[in-house]
């Protein structure tokens, strides 16, 4: 492992800005997108007592 | 194929698909967060720092997969979109709409991830250049073909609409594709190809492929799960009224 330490792991060599935002964002999206599905799927089925 | 006493007819319709897609669900988003989670530990923890790029190298671990699912997310699409056209099945055309939210979805992850990693390498976060206009015009693509299927009331006319649009906008995949060939990009070659040796460092290329297997098992998992919705909310559209309704469907699972 080269991380040194747990700040030195956020930095990202200095890229941590860049680093950090794409797999927060793809994250965010994708657990998202989860959500959204669930939230359909409560929304249709919701009236038919289904699970 | 005698002997397994499966009727395969039967799951190609939507009331035998509904409990079908509930079963494989789980088991796919179960893939998905394992090869996920390995990919994030062989990606942050494993794979070394890259000599020329630093750590900013390391949004590949997403943007290649999303890149990737964006345009095979099409492919998938479009050939469902013309299995429904050409046998009139209403099963394809419901996979093809259930696939486009997620295609888009990460067509966007694509671009921004492009950008997140372009302002490091390339000093800026976007350029008109072949690769990134064609992704960025695929983008486009996926919300037309939503926005054409919502616009429509009458369900067989969306999904044909729909079906024929995805078919006809094929054609940009392979341009994004071979864009960083067929003309003098910013963007770099691919990262893997089959006949090349990879240019990264082995450790680099596993956890690659693992997020990309990751992020393609989270798409099967999320397109089914779309696809049950798509199946109850048809079942009520006012439209499909005179057809056959299928309540005993949607309970048996």
């Amino acid at each position: 492992m080269q991380w040194g330490s747990l700040a030195e792991f956020f930095a990202m060599g200095g890229y941590g800005l860049y680093v950090w935002p794409s797999f927060g964002v793809t994250a965010l999206c994708m657990g998202g997108e989860v959500f959204a599905v669930w939230r359909r799927h409560a929304a249709a089925a919701g009236s038919r007592d289904e699970s | 194929m005698s002997g397994t006493g499966i009727n395969w007819f039967k799951y190609s319709s939507p009331q035998a698909l509904y409990p079908l897609a509930g079963r494989m669900i789980p088991w796919f988003a179960a893939l998905a967060l394992g090869l996920i989670g390995v990919g994030l530990y062989v990606g942050f923890f494993v794979a070394p720092t890259d000599v020329t790029q630093g750590d900013a190298y390391r949004i590949i671990f997403v943007h290649v997969p999303a890149a990737w699912m964006s345009m095979f997310l099409y492919v998938i699409m479009a050939i469902w979109a013309g299995l429904g056209l050409g046998l009139n099945a209403r099963p394809s055309f419901m996979m093809a709409q259930a696939i486009a939210p997620t295609g888009a979805m990460f067509t966007f992850l694509a671009l921004f991830t492009g950008s997140m990693w372009g302002k490091p390498t390339w000093g800026a976060w976007w350029v008109w250049d072949a690769r990134l206009t064609s992704e960025l015009i695929l983008l486009f693509q996926y919300i037309g073909i939503i926005l054409l299927r919502s616009s429509i009331d009458d369900l067989r006319r969306a999904d044909r609409a729909s079906a024929v649009l995805a078919l006809v906008g094929v054609i940009n995949v392979p341009i994004i594709y071979f864009s960083v060939r067929w003309w003098n990009t910013l963007h770099q070659g691919a990262s893997v190809s089959i006949t090349a040796a990879p240019t990264m460092a082995g450790t680099m290329v596993t956890a690659m492929l693992v997020m990309m297997f990751g992020f393609w098992m989270y798409s099967i998992a999320v397109t089914l799960a779309r696809m049950r919705c798509v199946i109850v909310e048809r079942e009520r559209h006012p439209s499909w009224g005179k057809q056959a309704s299928m309540p005993d469907a949607v309970e048996a699972r």
